[in-house]
């Protein structure tokens, strides 16, 4: 019997709280699930958002009439998921770099998965106030 | 028997994976990799201060949301550094986008026909859309006239002072 299927049968303490891996399960898994999806709606959105600025080559009233379908608060609940899609996306994205470029980013990977959640409330909090508030208040 | 018994896994990216797990050609590999792995990390932080302050200056400056018509694009894309401004993150974004969907589509598809399928679709969309971008930021006309050379009635009101 060798001592590595000991192991298998009674994982390492550590494991318990996810610092014997950086990407299975846990914040690692997830916070990659969520880079990819956020990932692909933002791309999906500026196809769409690179066509409508295109209007503009078309004429000042075609441009505005589209802009101006944006200017309620159901379009703004849907503008305000796209930001919050890029702030994680961003945030995230500069901890995976992080992880990858600093000689102390593994080590801290965990905690700095919980600082990009903390900014991306404060964040996305104040961007979500003020949003609504110039959209219900003109 | 030894009582450590040794387990051989491959990091990755060591060139030590069985050829039979890896979809691209061993000539056409690392170089190609290694630049979308360093294009990813480095556009990633530049696109995040080209986007916060696009979404800041459009969304939470002014009126907001309300603000934003044909006036205020003309009045932005006036200046230069709008122009250069949203032409990098045009070009950035783009790229990097493709290679991150490139990426899943590599991830999920099994079939190498459904891959070619997504990826020449994806590819072709891209490029459209990087042309389109780009020509619209260069071939920009604030102060547009009709057929018969008047400036329209709701141009931006610097085009009147010409
Ligand atoms: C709901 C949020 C957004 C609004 C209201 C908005 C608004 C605008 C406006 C008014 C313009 C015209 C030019 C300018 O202002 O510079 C524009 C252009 C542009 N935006 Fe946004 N934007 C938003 C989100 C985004 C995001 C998330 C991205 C990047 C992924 C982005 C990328 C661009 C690009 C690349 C252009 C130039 C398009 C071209 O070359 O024709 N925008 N946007
Ligand atoms: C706002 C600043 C941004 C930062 C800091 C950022 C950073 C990153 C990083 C570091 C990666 C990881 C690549 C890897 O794992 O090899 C990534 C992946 C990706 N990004 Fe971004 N990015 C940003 C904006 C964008 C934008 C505007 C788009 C869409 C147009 C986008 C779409 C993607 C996609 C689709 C992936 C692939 C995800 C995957 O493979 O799971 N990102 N980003």
């Amino acid at each position: 019997m060798s001592t590595a299927t000991t192991a298998q049968q009674s994982p390492p303490a550590e494991s318990k709280s996810g610092r014997g891996t950086l990407y299975r399960g846990k914040e690692g898994m997830w916070s990659w699930v969520g880079h990819r999806i956020t990932g692909v709606v933002i791309f999906l959105f500026l196809l769409v958002h690179v066509l409508d600025t295109a209007l503009v080559r078309v004429s000042p009233e075609a441009y505005d009439a589209v802009i101006g379908t944006y200017k309620n608060w159901y379009m703004a609940l849907g503008e305000s998921g796209l930001v919050a899609a890029v702030i994680y996306h961003a945030f995230n994205g500069i901890r995976i770099v992080l992880v990858d470029f600093w000689q102390k980013g593994t080590k801290y990977h965990r905690h700095m998965f919980w600082t990009v959640m903390i900014l991306w409330v404060v964040v996305f909090g104040a961007f979500f106030i003020r949003h609504m508030m110039l959209v219900l208040g003109g | 028997m030894t009582t450590q018994q040794q387990i051989n896994i491959a990091a990755p990216r060591s060139g030590d994976i069985d050829p039979k797990y890896i979809r691209q050609s061993a000539s056409s590999s690392s170089n190609w990799e290694m630049f979308k792995w360093l294009f990813m990390r480095i556009s990633g932080p530049i696109l995040l201060v080209l986007i916060f302050t696009h979404l800041f200056t459009n969304l939470m400056l002014g009126d907001g949301v309300h603000g934003l018509n044909f006036g205020l694009v003309a009045g932005k894309w006036a200046s230069p550094l709008w122009q250069i401004w949203d032409l990098v993150m045009l070009w950035l974004a783009m790229i990097h986008g493709t290679i991150g969907v490139a990426t899943i589509i590599d991830d999920y598809t099994k079939k190498d026909r459904t891959r070619v399928a997504f990826k020449v679709a994806l590819y072709l969309a891209s490029i459209t859309i990087v042309v389109l971008g780009t020509l619209v930021i260069f071939t920009f006309e604030p102060c547009m006239t009709d057929a018969a050379g008047n400036l329209l009635d709701n141009s931006p009101s610097f085009c009147f002072n010409q």
